[in-house]
Order: structure tokens, then sequence, then C-alpha cells
């Protein structure tokens, strides 16, 4: 008995040993990305960064502005087109389409869509909107990151509302509760928390996309809020800022990126408190 | 708690306490005793769930205000039967009943029938308590504003007289827009038992309501019932006979989906007519 109890502690330190091994080696390069974009990017933060539009080439001073309110617009129009179309299409998953072979084959689409890489949804948004329109346009980026942010709210209102458990759903129905309105007054409600933490992390993955921006949205030199015209935006001004030979725009390429992490992280935090406040006791 | 430790040859007396008088005789370990007044007739029911054949050829008279109880071992097809009272198979596609079930002169299977006006008329308590995501006045309120449009003053009323006829309103009275999922597991139980006598049923289906509740819980949901029996028709599907014993006053067995015996709870106990039930009751298989 006593070889085997030994043997099995062995096995157990070996396994432990690597999971934490494991673990240190992915902590450490994430802490080493959030300590030099910290680093590099506090250093460069000051208030004119959020009152002053990108600087031309060579020059110093000028600040974000038009990006970080470009950016905001865009995370806007993806939110506007992106969260209504997502939550019905995940209710009707859920709700609709559980037990039908149709919602399966939706349901496995949208794991593809997910999936997909965002410069194809970027390529694919320059084919439908940027050329028969015949130009750049801010619309066209909220179309692209719209469609990177719906796949993220069907998956997760598709799976909060199928936790919700069946009884519940039973219940409200066996008081004679119409359909429509037992999904709308008890399982949006019991899933609420669910859904909006699906949204939250929806933004946090769309607004560091840089890639459909390229094709879509493009950039903007200047101070411009028309939808109609290319528009200026934190990931792809970061992208042309740090490629640069200009020291000014590579120091403000970092405190651009401080802004962009602190402001993901403060949004993952607040899904966390949500999700936390919304759990059933 | 004293209805824990009852015998259950002087549960069917107690119960016929509670019945006014001359509403339908005696029911008391008396074999030859007339059935009262029939709720729910129920004719060659078959049921399916996708190719699995639930229940087969059922009938059975449900008396009005008793208490009838369903047993059998797991799988018999008991919650099945209750679940087709109130057709809440139908919002799964798979499953389907055929036969008849026939509530105050009208067949509920019937696709003419409109199924908000028979659920009206029935109320369903689960295995698991299943308050709303809302708070406890909320939980009795949003069924009594699917059918009617009440002034504030007498909404508070009916909500306090449900949550009384639940047994419940001296615990909640003063915390009414606290959360239904904040209350203890038992208390959650008679909350939705308010929620469905609140809609003024006629007929209230419970399936295994005391599974997921500890004894003193339970205790307090079975004298609930008999309270319950003087203005509802009550069915209850339970898993335990000792409670089917205490708290009925019929007893339908059930066993691979027919209905083996059904009779008045003293009989069924004490001198069942077939071998299977016997086996069943005494615990030779189950």
């Amino acid at each position: 008995m006593i070889p085997l109890r030994a043997k099995r502690r062995a096995i157990n330190a070996f396994n432990l040993g690597m999971a934490v091994l494991t673990t240190a080696f992915g902590v450490f390069w994430l802490g080493w990305i959030l300590w030099t974009t910290l680093s590099h990017g506090i250093g460069a933060i000051h208030p004119a960064l959020f009152t002053q539009d990108t600087p031309p080439p060579g020059s110093e001073g000028g600040g974000l502005r038009n990006a970080f309110v470009g950016s905001l617009i865009l995370l806007g129009l993806a939110l506007a087109i992106g969260v209504p179309v997502g939550v019905l299409a995940g209710t009707w998953l859920a709700e609709f389409a559980a037990r039908r072979k149709l919602g399966g084959v939706v349901r496995f689409l949208n794991d593809i869509l997910l999936s997909a890489p965002s410069i194809v949804i970027g390529l694919f948004t320059y084919a439908i909107v940027v050329d028969p329109s015949g130009h750049f346009s801010a619309f066209s980026g909220g179309v692209a990151l719209a469609l990177i942010l719906i796949p993220v709210v069907v998956r997760t209102t598709d799976e909060m509302l199928r936790l919700i458990p069946v009884a519940l759903r039973e219940a409200a129905i066996a008081l004679g509760t119409p359909y429509w309105k037992m999904v709308l007054r008890i399982t949006w409600k019991a899933a609420a928390s669910g859904i909006l933490t699906g949204v939250l992390l929806g933004i946090a993955r769309i607004s560091g996309e840089t890639a459909p921006l390229l094709f879509t949205a493009l950039n903007n030199q200047f101070w411009s809020t028309d939808l109609s015209h290319p528009i200026a935006n934190l990931p792809v001004v970061i992208f042309q800022f740090a490629m640069s030979p200009y020291e000014n725009w590579q120091k403000m390429a970092w405190a651009g990126a401080f802004v962009a992490m602190a402001f993901i992280l403060l949004l993952s935090v607040f899904s966390r408190l949500i999700l936390k406040r919304g759990a059933p006791k | 708690m004293i209805m824990m430790q009852e015998n259950f040859r002087n549960s069917p007396r107690d119960a016929a306490l509670h019945v006014p008088a001359g509403a339908g005789g005696a029911v008391a370990g008396d074999n030859v005793a007339a059935m009262p007044p029939v709720k729910i007739s129920v004719r060659g029911l078959d049921f399916h769930y996708g190719k699995f054949h639930a229940l087969k050829d059922i009938s059975i008279d449900i008396p009005e205000k008793r208490v009838t109880a369903f047993i059998g071992p797991s799988g018999c097809g008991k919650s099945t039967l209750l679940r087709t009272f109130n057709r809440m198979f139908e919002i799964y596609p798979e499953q389907r009943a055929q036969g008849q079930i026939v509530v105050d002169g009208e067949n509920i299977l019937d696709s003419k029938e409109d199924i908000a006006r028979v659920r009206a008329k029935i109320g369903m308590v689960f295995q698991k308590p299943t308050p709303f995501p809302m708070s406890i006045y909320e939980n009795i309120a949003f069924g009594i504003r699917l059918y009617e449009r009440l002034p504030k003053a007498e909404m508070d009323a009916r909500v306090e007289q449900c949550l009384r006829q639940a047994a419940l309103w001296d615990e909640v009275k003063d915390k009414l827009h606290q959360s239904g999922t904040s209350l203890s597991g038992g208390q959650q139980q008679r909350l939705c038992i308010a929620r469905g006598v609140a809609i003024k049923p006629e007929i209230l289906l419970l399936d295994e309501p005391c599974s997921a509740l500890d004894p003193i819980s339970t205790a307090r949901v079975e004298e609930l019932l008999k309270e319950l029996v003087r203005d509802y028709t009550v069915v209850i599907v339970t898993h335990n006979m000792q409670q089917a014993a205490r708290s009925s006053d019929y007893t339908a067995f059930m066993y691979l989906g027919e209905l083996v015996e059904f009779g008045d709870t003293a009989t069924i106990f004490t001198r069942p007519a077939k071998q299977q039930t016997e086996d069943y009751i005494t615990g030779r298989f189950g």
C-alpha cells in the first residue's frame, strides 16, 4: 500500500507543478504586455490628449480627441445595429427554435461567424457597403464592427436564456401567460445580467478591432462626426502612429494603447460586477 | 408537525372534516361511499414522447374538491398524466396526447378550446420552487394582471388574501417588495402555491411539490393542502407513499404507463384489489 501512495503523491506533485508553471507562463506574458503599455503610456498621458486632434506628421503637441470620439461613434453605431439583432436572434434560438433542426443549423453558423477572422468581415463590408457607395465612411465601419459584435451577443443571449430552468418557463405558461409575454417578462428578466455581460464583452472585443476598420472607416486626420465620411478611430491611429518615424506620434500611440487597455479593463470589471450582482442566490 | 406523525389510517377521516356538510358524503375508510361529483374526467388517454408510449389508454375520474394522489415508481407516467390536464406538453413539439380530458363538460384536448382559458382554470405547482425574478408582491400580481385590471387597493387586498391562503402572509408581510428568490425553499414553494391560487383556478395540480423541501416545510405544505381542498380540486403527484396516505382522499396507482388501481386512499392502502398495488405500497418493488 505504501509504495502506491508515494507514487500517487509524486504524480500529484508533478501535475500540480505543471499546472502552476503553465499558469505562470501565461500570466508572465500578460503582465509584461500590461506593464509595457502602462510604462510607455502613462508618461504620455496629458490633458491635451483629450482636447486636441491628431497632429500633422513631424509636428509637436496635438492629441487624440478625434480618434477617441470617432471610436465612440463607431462603437455606438455597432451597438445600435448589433445589440437588437444579436439579442433578438439569440432569443429566437433559445426560446423558439430550441428543439428545431433550423435552430441547430443557425447556432452552428453563428459559431463559425464568431471565429471568422475580422479581416474577412472587413473585406465583406467593403464589398457590400464601401464599394457600392463609392467611398470609405464611418457608417461602413459601424457595420463591420456590428457584424463582429452580433455573433458574440447571439451566443451569450442564447446561452444565458438556456440556463433558465425549464420549470420557470412552465410555471409562467401554467398561469396562462402567452409565450411572448413569458419571454419578455420572465426569461429576459431572469437572464438580463447575463445578456448585459455578453454585450459588454462584445464591446471589449470590438473596441480593439483594427483590420475591419482599414477597409471601411479608414481614418481621418481631422475632426469629423459625419457618418458618410471617413472617421478617425483609435485602433487605426495607434497602428499608423506606432509605425511612423516621428517620436511624438509614437508616444501618442502608446498613450492611445494605454487608454484603450484601461477602457477594456474597466469594462471587464464592470461586467463581472453586474454578473455577480445578478447571479441567482 | 402533527401531520408528520399521524398514522395514515386517520388521514381520510381528517380530510373529511374539512368537507362542507352534504357536499359529497362520507369518505372516511368507507369503500362503499358515494363518489363526490367528478371534476376531471379522462377517457382513453394515450400519450407519446416522440415514439415512446408513456400513457396507455388511461381513464380516470378525478373527484371535485378532494385531494387525489398519483403514486407509482419513477417513469410510470404520473407526472405526464398531470401535465396533460393543462396541456403543458404542448410547448414541446415532439409530445402529443390523444383521447379525452373533460373538465366541466368540455374536452380540453380539443384544439378549438382556448388554451389560456383552460390554464386560467388550473393552477400548477412544480417539484422545485419556481419564483419569478421579481418581488414577492409582483410574483402574485403577475398572474392576476393577465386576467384582471385592478386598482391598487384591490390588488393589494388580493395579494394579501392569496398569501394568507398559502399560509405565508405573516412571514412576508414586511418584505413584500423584496425579491421572491430571497425566500427559503419552503417559503418559495408556498409563494408558488399563492401564485397558483391568485388566478382563482378551480383545480390545483401539484407535481411532487415537497420533494425539494425539508420535513417541516413539507408538513406545512401538507397542512395547506387540507385547507385548499375546501375550495379547489387538488391533484398531487408524489413519490412519497406516506404523503399520499396522509394527505389524499383518493389515490391512483400507476405502473408502466397504465392506471393499475384507483380508489379511496384508505382502501388502496389497506385493502388494495390488485397484487401489484399491494407489492408497491408494501415496498416490494419500486
